[in-house]
C-alpha cells in the first residue's frame, strides 16, 4: 500500500462487500426460491427467507423431474452434462496438444497452412455457422448422440496456441538430450512434454470443463431425445411451460444444480482457474 | 521457432489429423455452406433452389429490422463492456489496496464466471418477473413502472445486467493482474510528489492499465456479440419489438425458426466478417503487447 | 403332389414373414406433459388393436421445434412418416408439394375407408385446398373462448352466470369490477395474434387477407388493417392505459394465465384447450365460460381454429404409407376422437365424435365444455372465417406481436401499427412466393 488512508480503506471494503452482495444476490434468491413450495410464488412477491421444502424440491427434480415441462429426472441430465463437459475438455486438450507438438517440433510441407486452418476456427464461432453445422451433424446421423454433442465443439485454436507457447519456452537442450538417449518423437512427447505441461493442462482443463458444461445453443438444437438432454439446455424448456405458471421453486432448484458443479470446480481450483483464464486469454 | 526438430514427415500429419478433420468437417465446410447458401433462395424443404446472386445481401441492407439489430448489438456491446468493466475496475482497485481478506474477496467475486449464461439469464428473468419478481416490486415502490415486456429500454437494461453480471468476474481478474504488473515504485514516487489517489489513478494507473483495458474491451465485445445468445434466448427472446435482437439472435431466428436459409446465410457471412476484424484487432494488439 | 409340397412350405414361409414384418412408422409430435401421456396412450391402444403396424411416437419439443426438426430431417432424408405441424405452419407445408403426401390422396392410394364429409367443416376447412381436398389429418384443434371468474363477477354486483357477450359489455363489466374493487383488471388474453386479430377478424367476418385469406394462392396479401380491426386495437390500447386490459406478453402470452389464476383479472380469453389448466389452477374461485365478445353493431360469424394437424411426408417406403392410412383411420374413429376431445379440451373433429360425447352426457356433466364447438359452428364459414393460409406465417405472427407492442408502448397508433404489420407481413409473403414459385 502506498500510504495509509483509513477512509479509502474503509471505502474499499465497502465497495468490495457491496460487490460481493450484488454478485451473490441472484443466486441467493434462486437458492431461497428452491426451498419453498410452489404456492409461495402465486401471490405477491417472492420470499426472501428460506422455506422448508428444500429436500422435497431437490428430491423431486433429481428423482422424477417434471414431465409436464419436458424435464426428465435431473440425475440423467447432470450425467449428460458431465459426459459432455469431460469429453469436450479432454478432447480439446488431446487434439490441441498433439497439434501443437506437430507444429512446434516438425517441419513439413504446408505447415503454415495447417496452422492457419486451425487459427481460422477462432473466427467461426458456432453461433455464426449454426444452420449449416446443424445440417452437417444431421447428415452424419449424429443428432441425439454424445458424439454430436461433443465432437463438433472440440476443435480449439486457443488451446493449440497455448500449448505452442508452452512448448516454445521449453529449452532445445532437452530435446537434444532426449535424442542422444535415443528417444523418438512419441517418447519425447510422453516423457518430457506431457510432464512439463502438466500444470497448463490442469489449468486449461478447468476452463474447458466450464466451457463444456455451460454449452447451451448447441445441445438445445441437436438433442430432441430426452436421454441426451443436458441440464443447462433443459432449464430453459422448464421455464417455458405454456398455459400454466412455471414451477419456480423447481426451476430454481434445477438452476442451482446446474451451476453447482462448475462453481465448485472454480472455487476448489481457484489458482488453476485463474492461471488457465489468464493464459488462454479467451 | 525451434532450432532442433524431428525429421519425420508423416507423424506430424497424424498428430494434426484429428484437429484438422474436425476443423474441416465442422468449421470450414459449414462456413463454406453458409457462404454458398447466402447466394441462394430456397424453400424450407430444400425442394426449389435458385441462384439469386447478391439479392439476399441487398435485402439485408434494405431491411430496417436488420439495421435495427446492428444498432441493438452496438448498444448492447458498449453497455455490457462499460458496465462490467467499470464495476470490475472499481473492485480491482479496491482489492489492489492490499486489504486484509483480499483473497477471500477474490474468491467471492470470481465464481459467477462458472455460471452458464443461460442459467444467469433464467435467474435474472426470475428476479425481473413482472408478477412475482422482486426487482419490479422494489422499483414500483420507488415509483418506477418497470415493464420489460413492453418498454424497450427496460428490456435492454435487463439483458445488459444479466449479461454483465457474469462477466464482472472475468474482467476483475484481468484488472487485478494488470494492476499487479504496475511497479509499486511508480505510484510511490507519485505519492511522494504529493499526488492524491485520484490523480495517481488518472496519471499513472489508468494509462499503464490501458493495454489490459483495451484487451478486455475486445474480449467483452466478442463475448457480448456471441456468447450472450443464451442470455437473450432465456430472457427476452429478442423482444419487445426486436429491441434486444442482437445479430447472432437474428441468425438463429431467421434460420431456425423462420427457415429462411438465404437470409440467415447472408447474415452469417456478415458476422464472419465482423469476427475476422475483431480477431485481427485482438491479435495485432497481443503482438504489440508482447513487444512491450 | 410333389409340386404342392414344394410350394406350401414357401407359402408358409411367406405368410410367416408377412406376419412378422411389422411395419413401424415414426410420428413426431409436440405434445408434452399430460397431453403427451394421453397421446402415447392412444398410440398404445392402436398398436394393441392390430399386429401389422406399429406407430412410434416421439416428442420433439415445441411446435416450432418439431416442425423445424422435421424439415431439417427431410432435407437430410431422415424424415418421419407423420409429423404434427401447428396451424400457422400450414402455408409452408402446403406449398411443399414434393414433400408432403396429401391425406386425401394417401387414403385413396392406400384404399383406406375415408369419408371427408364425416369431418366437421369448421375444423377441416382450415386444412383443405380450394377444391375441397383434405391435405392433412386434424388431430388437436382448438378455438379461443372466454373464461371468467364467477366469484369476482358476483362481488362486483354482476350476474355470476352471465358472461359478457359484446366488447361494450366487456368494457362496462370491467369498469364495474375495478370500481367495486373486486379485481385489479378487467381482462387479459393469450395469443394476441390468434385471438385478438385472426379470430377477431373471422368472428366479425372481416377478411384477414386477400384471395380467401390466402387459400386462393401464393399471391395473397394481408388485409387485417381494416377499420374494425383498427377500432379494436385502438380500444385495447385505451383499455390497457385505463387498467381494464392487461397485456400478457407476446406469442402465447405466458403472463396472462397467472393474472387470471391469481384473480388479478376477472376475464381471460384463450384456447379452449386451456380449459383443463384453468380448472386445475383456479382453486379459489369458480370459472364460467362464454363465447368470444363481438362489437354490438356487428353479428358474430364463427371463430377459427388453432392447434395442429398431422402431415404425412414423402419419401418413405410404400408399406409405411399403408400403416399411416390405417392409423389415421383409427385416429378419426368416434371413440378415439371423443376420448381425446373430452380429455384435452380440443375440438372433436368429426360429427360422430361430437354426437358420441353428447350421448355420453359429457356436456351435461361439464358445463362450458361445448362453448368452443358451438362457437366454431355458429354459422357456416365464409371466405373470411374458414381459416387462413399464408407462407412464412410463423414470422408474421412475431410481427403481429411486435406491432401490438409498439401500439401499447405508445410508439404508434392502432391504424399505423396495423398498416405497418400488413406491409411487413406482405414482404414476407412475397419472399415465400418467390421461394416457392
Amino acid at each position: 500500500m502506498v500510504e495509509n488512508r483509513p477512509l479509502l480503506t474503509f471505502l474499499a471494503h465497502g465497495a468490495l462487500i457491496l460487490g460481493v452482495i450484488v454478485v451473490a444476490f441472484p443466486v441467493y434468491l434462486a437458492l431461497i426460491a428452491s426451498t419453498h413450495p410452489v404456492s409461495a410464488f402465486s401471490s405477491g412477491v417472492i420470499p426472501l427467507l428460506p422455506g422448508r421444502e428444500m429436500a422435497a424440491n431437490y428430491a423431486t427434480m433429481l428423482g422424477q423431474g417434471i414431465s409436464t415441462a419436458g424435464a426428465p429426472p435431473l440425475w440423467g441430465l447432470l450425467g449428460n452434462s458431465l459426459v459432455m463437459a469431460l469429453a469436450i475438455a479432454l478432447g480439446k486438450i488431446a487434439i490441441s496438444i498433439t497439434s501443437a507438438f506437430a507444429i512446434v517440433y516438425f517441419r513439413f510441407p504446408l505447415r503454415n497452412l495447417a496452422f492457419w486452418a486451425i487459427f481460422i476456427t477462432l473466427m467461426l464461432p458456432v453461433e455464426v455457422r449454426i444452420v449449416p453445422t446443424f445440417k452437417v451433424v444431421a447428415d452424419l446421423g449424429m443428432l441425439n448422440s454424445y458424439a454430436g454433442l461433443t465432437i463438433p465443439l472440440i476443435a480449439s485454436a486457443t488451446a493449440t496456441f497455448l500449448f505452442r507457447q508452452v512448448f516454445l519456452t521449453i529449452p532445445d537442450e532437452l530435446l537434444e538430450a532426449a535424442r542422444i538417449d535415443g528417444a523418438g518423437p512419441l517418447r519425447f512427447f510422453r516423457d518430457i512434454l506431457l510432464p512439463l505441461s502438466r500444470t497448463n493442462i490442469a489449468a486449461l482443463f478447468v476452463i474447458l470443463f466450464i466451457y463444456g458444461w455451460n454449452q447451451y445453443l448447441w445441445p438445445l438444437l441437436i438433442t430432441t431425445d430426452e436421454r441426451f438432454y443436458t441440464i443447462v439446455a433443459a432449464i430453459k424448456r422448464m421455464a417455458e411451460t405454456a398455459d400454466a405458471e412455471p414451477y419456480w421453486n423447481l426451476i430454481m432448484a434445477s438452476a442451482v444444480l446446474a451451476m453447482l458443479p462448475p462453481v465448485l470446480v472454480v472455487i476448489a481450483m481457484q489458482r488453476l482457474f485463474v492461471k488457465g483464464l489468464i493464459e488462454t486469454e479467451k | 521457432m525451434k532450432r532442433t526438430i524431428f525429421g519425420n514427415q508423416l507423424l506430424p500429419w497424424l498428430l494434426l489429423a484429428p484437429q484438422l478433420a474436425i476443423t474441416a468437417v465442422f468449421f470450414l465446410w459449414p462456413a463454406g455452406q453458409a457462404v454458398w447458401q447466402s447466394f441462394l433462395r430456397q424453400d424450407a424443404f430444400g425442394l426449389k433452389t435458385s441462384f439469386v446472386g447478391l439479392t439476399n445481401y441487398a435485402a439485408l441492407l434494405g431491411d430496417a429490422k436488420y439495421l435495427n439489430a446492428v444498432q441493438v448489438t452496438v448498444v448492447f456491446s458498449i453497455a455490457v463492456a462499460a458496465l462490467s468493466m467499470g464495476v470490475a475496475l472499481m473492485l480491482a482497485l479496491a482489492v489492489d489496496r492490499g486489504l486484509r481478506g483480499a483473497r477471500a474477496y477474490t474468491t467471492l467475486l470470481v465464481w459467477p464466471y462458472a455460471v452458464a449464461p443461460a442459467v444467469a439469464g433464467v435467474m435474472w428473468w426470475f428476479l425481473f418477473n413482472p408478477t412475482i419478481g422482486i426487482l419490479p416490486y422494489a422499483l414500483r415502490a420507488v415509483g418506477y413502472d418497470w415493464n420489460h415486456g413492453l418498454q424497450p429500454r427496460d428490456a435492454m437494461t435487463l439483458v445488459v445486467i444479466a449479461a454483465s453480471w457474469k462477466q464482472i468476474s472475468y474482467n476483475f481478474l484481468f484488472f487485478v493482474a494488470g494492476l499487479q504488473a504496475i511497479p509499486g515504485s511508480l505510484r510511490e514516487a507519485a505519492a511522494i510528489d504529493g499526488a492524491g489517489p485520484a490523480r495517481r489513478f488518472a496519471t499513472i494507473t489508468f494509462p499503464l492499465l490501458s493495454p489490459t483495458t483495451f484487451f478486455l474491451l475486445v474480449v467483452n465485445v466478442v463475448y457480448t456479440m456471441f456468447d450472450t445468445f443464451a442470455v437473450i434466448h432465456a430472457t427476452t427472446q429478442g423482444g419487445p419489438m426486436q429491441s434486444t435482437t442482437i445479430l447472432v439472435y437474428k441468425v438463429f431466428d431467421d434460420g431456425f425458426l423462420g427457415l429462411n436459409l438465404g437470409a440467415s446465410g447472408a447474415q452469417s457471412v456478415v458476422l464472419m466478417g465482423i469476427v475476422i476484424v475483431l480477431t485481427v484487432v485482438q491479435f495485432r494488439f497481443i503482438e504489440r503487447r508482447v513487444e512491450y | 403332389m410333389f409340386r404342392s409340397l414344394s410350394i406350401s412350405p414357401l407359402a408358409l414361409l411367406a405368410a410367416v414373414s408377412v406376419a412378422q414384418a411389422q411395419t413401424e412408422i415414426q410420428w413426431w409430435h409436440a405434445m408434452g406433459g399430460e397431453l403427451g401421456a394421453k397421446l402415447e396412450e392412444i398410440v398404445a391402444g392402436y398398436n394393441a388393436s392390430q399386429s401389422d403396424y406399429k406407430v412410434t411416437p416421439s416428442y420433439k419439443g415445441s411446435y416450432a421445434e418439431t416442425m423445424t426438426a422435421a424439415i431439417a430431417a427431410f432435407r437430410a432424408g431422415e424424415q418421419p412418416a407423420i409429423v404434427q405441424v401447428f396451424e400457422v405452419g400450414t402455408g409452408t407445408m402446403m406449398a411443399a408439394e414434393g414433400a408432403v403426401y396429401p391425406v386425401h390422396q394417401l387414403m385413396a392410394d392406400m384404399g383406406a375407408p375415408f369419408d371427408p364429409a364425416a369431418f366437421l367443416p369448421a375444423v377441416v376447412g382450415y386444412y383443405t385446398d380450394t377444391q375441397g381436398n383434405m391435405l392433412s389429418m386434424p388431430f388437436n384443434s382448438s378455438t379461443p373462448i372466454l373464461y371468467y371468474n364467477k366469484d369476482v363477477f358476483e362481488k362486483a354486483g354482476l350476474d355470476r352466470d352471465t358472461p359478457p357477450k359484446t366488447w361494450e359489455e366487456v368494457e362496462a363489466f370491467s369498469r364495474q369490477i375495478i370500481d367495486a374493487g373486486a379485481a385489479k383488471c378487467g381482462f387479459t388474453t393469450g395469443w394476441i395474434s390468434w385471438v385478438q386479430l385472426e379470430n377477431f377478424s373471422a368472428w366479425h367476418n372481416q377478411p384477414i387477407g386477400t384471395l380467401e385469406n390466402g387459400f386462393g394462392g401464393l399471391e395473397t396479401e394481408l388485409s387485417v388493417n381494416g377499420p374494425l380491426q383498427a377500432r379494436h386495437w385502438a380500444n385495447l390500447k385505451d383499455w390497457q392505459d385505463a387498467g381494464i386490459f392487461s397485456y400478457g406478453g407476446p406469442g402465447g402470452g405466458n403472463d396472462a394465465p397467472p393474472k387470471f389464476y391469481a384473480q388479478d383479472c376477472a376475464i381471460y380469453m384463450n384456447s379452449s384447450a386451456s380449459r383443463a389448466g384453468v380448472i386445475a389452477n383456479a382453486k379459489d374461485f369458480e370459472v364460467g365460460y362464454g363465447m368470444l365478445p363481438h362489437y354490438a353493431d356487428t353479428a358474430p360469424q364463427n371463430s377459427i381454429i388453432g392447434g395442429a394437424t398431422l402431415w404425412v411426408l414423402q419419401g418413405r417406403p410404400e408399406a409405411e404409407y399403408k400403416a399411416a392410412a390405417d392409423f389415421f383411420n383409427y385416429l378419426s374413429s368416434a371413440a378415439v376422437q371423443a376420448d381425446w376431445h373430452q380429455f384435452s379440451g380440443y375440438l372433436p373433429i368429426t360429427q360422430a365424435a361430437w354426437d358420441l360425447s353428447k350421448d355420453q352426457g359429457f356436456y351435461d356433466a361439464n358445463p362450458g365444455a361445448d362453448v368452443s364447438i358451438r362457437q366454431m359452428t355458429l354459422n357456416a364459414p365464409t371466405q373470411n372465417s374458414k381459416g387462413l393460409r399464408f407462407g412464412n406465417y410463423v414470422q408474421i405472427r412475431a410481427i403481429i406481436d411486435e406491432e401490438f407492442q409498439a401500439l401499447l408502448a405508445g410508439q404508434k397508433d392502432a391504424q399505423t401499427a396495423l398498416d405497418d404489420l400488413v406491409t411487413r407481413g406482405n414482404a414476407l409473403i412475397r419472399g415465400f412466393e418467390a421461394a416457392n414459385k
